[in-house]
């Protein structure tokens, strides 16, 4: 039972969203006497005839002076069961960005709808940001169930809805729960208005859910982030490649391969300050040192020989554009992809998606603000990568701007892309007649360790 | 490590997130440095990253802002903790600074040289050139910090500009600067008080013993408990009186407050935290009763 669960929660101010997350904090006793006072006290000073549980999480002046959210504001509760990191995201301004951010690490999304108003366009967006990020739980909860007299009917029309919403989404797990968050029904325990409910409270299907097979345990990956090198008086050669891993188990004896150089050899041992690991698996943050002596550094990645990323530079992506800049055909961009950091071209945009209504627009050709679209890349050097629908980590890029730095977008990558012949007048980054080693499906390379192991 | 069907405990992921954070900065950045305060957040701090280079050494120094008004467990603390690892510790004085005459304190009854930290951080960072720097700061701790992103990005006055912070996704962290400007990384940003206990439980972390329950004389001010010491004497009206203590947050020794406690270990401060109903820094820290904003005015001006 995996003791960690991160949930990703959005809404507007009055679908009770605030409501419910601060219910959820003060029964699970995570909400604090002193925080509650302050909340009060704002509250009264603000002329609000009720408590507004927001002012917990909005803790910026500007959003306690105005009453809005601005940002993404992480919250943590804990049961004996389990502990929660909740990542609450405003249903207004900079939505998609900041639903974006918060949903890139959840296991789980948590939906309000408001029981007498159903699936609104809110709604739908929510579920649609949510499977683009593969946020592999989704919980819809069915709010202000109190003011429908909790009408079964109402719940499973709603439910119904949502389903038929969903079926064109690729969300894996999804369960609506009647609830009442003013009044508690459902959150923490079940509730006797709805006999008819025959699931779980709330908080019990957090404590209770099965995450641990989300994760890839099957293709090995490791990206290099930084190489250990003791140069002590004890350790004079010790030479180890640190990184957190990524996909797959990784134990002692197994055959490797280095990518993009091509080069096998074997996992001699795998260390970590608490003594040897046996198995390496995600998220662990391991030391793995090699038979051989590979010229291998930051931005490389172990993979088995039998089982091995794509290694190119033409690829295609979806992205969140998160900056009022638009994205244009030719830009050239700053690309991170798990440890290593490449300029990159953007040699197509395909399409915007509407997020209301899943419609393709294949008219566009730049990306605004919060758009989401499939644009095609191409890069400086090629990338080791996965379909992020595969691997969230190894199939995710953050798009920077080279001058200034800063975040432009997200990127969750679906594949090669085969790119259009571009003009000899197009500017191409210069490392692009190279081709990469190891590139696409490459055949493994000679092993430099003998099969036997001998 | 103990593992049952592929799955790690939460403190173990907070800590493999942790170290992933440490590891990213060390290869990305060209000279960091982490707060190191001898307090309990900065000591969990340090021994993950210990683990995230081991079997080698740090490969950045320990920076501590003295504020001059410390207990002095703490900073002997400090002294053995960089020696034993072999840490290089670069201390930066207020007390110096003011009396150079580059600081001006303010001498008035009740104030604390909480603020006077900041101009000697910005210094010390500009001084040294460091381009990131680590802080122990959690997200639970304090509502700004509950915005505050693990790479949270400083310009050249060193000030924090929450309505214009970088969209933080996945583990892939965007460190792009330009000189002069830097970064501050809270590698704990996830970490709760319990998780911080729980980890020194774990570890076995040697801690100074003012964490745990001991006698000492303390006078009662605006609701809090402070120790008298030659910098707080009791006031007018005042009363000292013995009482077992222990402290929950160790800052500055005029502003910083003790709780009644009987705890002489980890695991009885993880009892006494788990049954607690007032948050670490409202029990203890006049520094964030200023105003509603005390902690977001402060780090915007560079504050940790």
């Amino acid at each position: 039972m995996a003791e960690l669960l991160r949930v990703a929660t959005a809404g507007s101010v009055d679908d009770g969203k605030s409501t419910l997350i601060g219910r959820l904090l003060y029964d699970t006793k995570s909400l604090f006497t002193d925080q509650l006072a302050a909340v009060e006290r704002t509250s009264r000073e603000r002329g609000d005839g009720y408590v507004d549980l927001a002012l917990l999480t909005d803790g910026l002046r500007a959003e306690r002076e105005q009453g809005i959210t601005i940002d993404v504001a992480y919250r943590y509760f804990a049961t004996p069961r389990r502990s929660f990191i909740l990542a609450d995201t405003p249903g207004h301004v900079q939505y998609t960005r900041n639903m974006v951010t918060g949903a890139s690490t959840a296991d789980l999304a948590l939906l309000l709808v408001d029981a007498r108003k159903g699936v609104v366009e809110q709604t739908r967006r929510h579920a649609f940001l949510a499977s683009l990020l593969q946020v592999p739980h989704l919980v819809l909860c069915v709010n202000k169930m109190d003011l429908v007299d909790f009408d079964r009917e109402i719940f499973e029309k709603i439910k119904e809805e949502f389903r038929h919403f969903a079926a064109k989404l690729e969300i894996v797990d999804v369960t609506a729960i009647p609830v009442s968050a003013l009044s508690g029904d459902n959150v923490v325990s079940r509730s006797p208005s709805t006999p008819w409910y025959d699931g779980s409270s709330l908080l019990h299907h957090l404590e209770e859910l099965h995450i641990a097979s989300d994760r890839n345990l099957i293709d090995v990956r490791f990206p290099v982030q930084w190489v250990v090198r003791p140069r002590s008086e004890e350790l004079p050669d010790y030479r180890g490649y640190a990184g957190q891993v990524a996909g797959g188990v990784l134990k002692p004896g197994d055959d490797v391969i280095v990518l993009p150089s091509g080069l096998t050899t074997r996992v001699a041992g795998i260390d970590s300050f608490d003594g040897p690991v046996d198995e390496a698996f995600p998220p662990m943050s391991v030391t793995v040192r090699l038979e051989d002596d590979l010229d291998v550094s930051r931005g490389d990645l172990i993979a088995r020989p039998n089982n091995q990323p794509t290694v190119g530079q033409d690829i295609n992506l979806m992205v969140s554009w998160m900056v009022d800049a638009p994205l244009r055909r030719r830009a050239r961009i700053g690309v991170k992809h798990t440890t290593r950091s490449v300029r990159a071209m953007v040699t197509d945009i395909s399409y915007r998606v509407d997020i209301d209504t899943l419609h393709r627009d294949e008219t566009i050709d730049t990306l605004g603000l919060n758009d989401i679209g499939r644009i095609a890349l191409r890069t400086t050097s090629p990338l080791c990568y996965d379909p992020y629908r595969r691997n969230r980590t190894t199939g995710s890029v953050l798009l920077i701007d080279e001058v200034t730095g800063t975040t432009l977008g997200a990127g969750m990558i679906l594949g090669p892309s085969h790119p259009r012949t571009l003009s000899s007048s197009d500017p191409r980054p210069a490392a692009c007649r190279v081709r990469p080693a190891g590139a696409d499906r490459a055949e493994p390379r000679p092993a430099l360790t003998p099969a036997t192991g001998a | 490590m103990p593992v049952r069907g592929y799955e790690l405990t939460h403190l173990q992921m907070i800590e493999a997130e942790a170290i992933h954070i440490f590891r990213e900065v060390a290869a990305e950045f060209e000279r960091p440095a982490l707060l190191f305060s001898g307090g309990k957040d900065s000591i969990v701090m340090l021994r993950v990253a210990e683990k995230a280079f081991w079997p080698a050494k740090l490969p950045f120094p320990l920076l501590h802002i003295d504020t001059g008004h410390n207990f002095d467990e703490v900073l002997a603390f400090r002294d053995h903790r960089a020696k034993e690892l072999g840490a290089r510790l670069i201390v930066a004085s207020v007390q110096a600074a003011i009396d150079a005459g580059t600081l001006t304190e303010d001498t008035r009854p009740g104030a604390s040289r909480n603020q006077l930290q900041t101009p000697v951080l910005l210094d010390a960072i500009a001084d040294n050139r460091f381009d990131a720097v680590f802080g122990g700061a959690r997200r639970d701790e304090e509502k700004a910090r509950a915005k505050e992103r693990v790479y949270s990005f400083r310009d050249e006055f060193g000030q924090w500009d929450p309505k214009n912070q970088r969209p933080e996704l996945w583990s892939l962290y965007n460190g792009r600067h330009r000189p002069g400007e830097h970064i501050r990384v809270f590698p704990l940003s996830n970490w709760t008080e319990l998780d911080i206990w729980r980890y020194i439980a774990q570890e076995r972390l040697e801690i100074p013993s003012i964490y745990y329950a001991h006698s000492r004389d303390v006078v009662e001010r605006d609701g809090m408990l402070l120790a008298v010491t030659p910098l707080t004497l009791p006031r007018p009206g005042e009363t000292a009186v013995p009482r077992r203590i222990r402290y929950r947050t160790v800052g500055d020794i005029t502003c910083t407050g003790a709780v009644e406690s009987t705890a002489r270990t980890p695991e009885e401060v993880i009892v006494e935290v788990a049954a607690t109903r007032i948050t670490e820094r409202g029990a203890t820290r006049a520094d964030d009763r200023v105003s509603e904003a005390a902690m977001e005015d402060r780090k915007r001006e560079g504050y940790f």
